[in-house]
């Protein structure tokens, strides 16, 4: 099969965000950059899809040089090859990436591609979407469990309270959601191959964003915590003022 | 002239959902800003008195699309919805109401409609906001990004935008409006085809009937100071005293003590309720950012120095195996009263 999957470069979710001297992103000062962590079961999907039905993986990425990085680590799981669309800054939107994306893929024949169900830095969800709206294929975001047969593809998205169902037909996009499977570890045999894998670079296409940040900044922070230390003792006290001052009771 | 509001809303078997009102009501608020009014569009069956209730939330004009009307244009026969159809009313309600600006929640079904609707549409999309704000005619917002570790201000030079908000934050405000102008409209009359549904639900599972994580007011989240899954039990009865949903951190879900439905944090969900209680979670910073916009957030922990109590409003340093059947109790009387 030839399959795809998109992926991104995120700061680690340890990560403390300080917003950097433009007010508009965050300073990357010491913050530490991993593939996004939806992405990885992404690249998992992609990678057992290949081992039990053939095919070549090729992951895309859109961003700068530091994007490659995300490549790599789908390379280390068993990704082919790798293309990223090459952008002079991370000041982006959603739009500006699902475009790029889908100019790529229009004349490749992708059967299936794979994104995780959103990054864990801008949250968006948008991505899988607006690809599949831009190349006219259907799209089934939040997938926790993934069955394809004849051509056609059985999901289970996960929605509020439940799961749904949902079919369609090849081709088709897949955001992967926690609980698809378990992404597995590089080995040191899949370590070492991945160094002679290729990425093929490509320009992105000059166009602008559709949504601008004009101003970043941290949540006002919490002060003023009653906080008691004498344990069940205390349980009374607590649920009174849950009562009568919080009115959350 | 200003620009237009066509508000989506949901129901849920036959009744709106909560973040319905959410909507509505600040679809009213950004159409009185821009000097504009705004039509309400919702697809589905709901009786005509639950339709008649939004007029008290300032609802002048509704358009109601028949689901079964919808679905028999579909290729697959015995399909519950198509989400892409769903984008596809949506759109061409928008274009027939000559609404440049579409609202909706950001509720599982609104995220999966947002991209959709944008490229149908040719939108800016300002999602999962927390404020909107209009200016000299402009319209900006507020959303969290890195799962609330900061907020971005956004805006546009786009004519067309799609908004959704974050459920839970914005409050229904009532009205005294009393009218409320139905239309119902054929699916025939929108221009949608066979191709609309390319992706098609089959069919519903529904999880034993939990409240979801994401949806509740009220919720009450367990952590590894449970020290195993048997001992849950705790966290399920403090939250049935006050009916609040469980929710779960990321440690306690890797260690399969809990499903990933329930985790809160940046690679779980990211809720806002009412009231959250944390219970024997120390506040990693990825949790943290998950809840820390929860309006009253009370910590139960043994450590004093967890980092949860930093951004806790109220909080018992103790052991959660006292504390928990006290609570429970505790809130069963005050509820009672």
């Amino acid at each position: 099969m030839n399959i795809f999957v998109c992926v991104s470069l995120v700061p680690d979710s340890t990560t403390k965000v300080k917003v950097s001297s433009d007010n508009k992103s965050i300073d990357e000062n010491g913050v530490s950059y991993i593939i996004n962590p939806y992405d990885e079961f992404a690249v998992e999907e992609a990678i057992r899809l290949k081992e039990s039905k053939g095919g070549e993986v090729t992951v895309i990425s859109v961003g700068t040089d530091k994007a490659k990085e995300a490549i790599k680590k789908a390379f280390q799981m068993g990704a082919d090859k790798g293309i990223l669309i090459k952008t002079s800054s991370a000041d982006f939107d959603s739009y500006f990436v699902a475009k790029n994306i889908s100019d790529y893929l229009k004349d490749k024949d992708p059967e299936i591609i794979f994104f995780g169900k959103q990054s864990i830095d801008f949250d968006g969800l948008l991505i899988p979407s607006m690809v599949s709206e831009l190349l006219g294929i259907p799209s089934v975001s939040v997938v926790v469990k993934l069955d394809i047969n004849d051509g056609k593809i059985t999901a289970e998205r996960e929605v509020e309270g439940g799961k749904e169902i949902v079919e369609a037909d090849l081709p088709v996009i897949i955001g992967a959601q926690k609980g698809i499977n378990e992404p597995r570890y590089p080995n040191l045999k899949s370590i070492m191959a991945a160094k002679s894998k290729p990425i093929e670079e490509i320009e992105a296409a000059s166009l602008d964003s559709r949504t601008v940040i004009n101003e970043m900044k941290l949540p006002p922070a919490k002060t003023g915590g009653k906080i008691f230390v004498n344990g069940k003792d205390d349980v009374p006290e607590l649920v009174r003022l849950l009562r009568e001052e919080a009115k959350v009771i | 002239m200003s620009k237009k509001i066509l508000a989506f809303i949901e129901s849920k078997d036959g009744k709106f959902k909560n973040s319905s009102f959410e909507v509505i009501s600040e679809a009213k608020i950004i159409a009185e800003k821009l000097g504009s009014d705004f039509t309400v569009l919702t697809i589905g069956k709901t009786d005509e008195n639950e339709i008649k209730e939004l007029a008290k939330y300032g609802a002048k004009k509704i358009i109601t699309v028949d689901l079964d009307k919808l679905n028999s244009k579909s290729p697959v026969q015995g399909i519950k919805y198509s989400p892409s159809a769903f984008a596809g009313v949506i759109s061409e309600a928008a274009k027939k109401e000559s609404a440049q600006i579409i609202m909706l929640s950001a509720t599982s079904l609104g995220k999966d409609l947002s991209g959709r609707v944008a490229i149908k549409t040719d939108s800016a999309v300002f999602n999962d906001c927390i404020a909107v704000n209009v200016a000299d005619g402009k319209i900006t917002a507020s959303r969290p990004v890195y799962a609330g570790k900061s907020i971005t201000e956004i805006s546009t030079d786009c004519e067309n935008i799609l908004i959704s908000l974050r459920p839970n934050v914005f409050k229904p405000e009532i009205s005294d409006n009393t009218q409320i102008e139905i239309t119902e409209t054929d699916p025939d009359s929108l221009n949608i085809e066979a191709g609309d549904f390319s992706s098609v639900v089959k069919d519903l599972i529904v999880s034993d009937e939990k409240l979801d994580v994401a949806e509740a007011d009220r919720i009450v989240s367990g952590g590894r100071g449970l020290r195993g899954p048997e001992n849950f039990n705790l966290i399920e009865n403090l939250a049935a005293s006050i009916g609040a949903a469980t929710g779960a951190s990321r440690a306690v879900v890797d260690a399969g003590w809990r499903p990933h439905s329930e985790q809160v944090g940046q690679t779980g969900k990211t809720v806002s309720p009412s009231l959250y209680i944390a219970c024997g979670i120390s506040g990693a910073i990825q949790h943290l950012a998950g809840m820390s916009s929860s309006k009253c957030i009370v910590a139960v922990n043994k450590d004093k120095d967890a980092p949860i109590f930093q951004i806790a409003d109220y909080g018992i340093v103790g052991d959660v195996f006292e504390i928990l059947p006290e609570m429970t109790e505790e809130f069963k009387k005050v509820v009672s009263n």
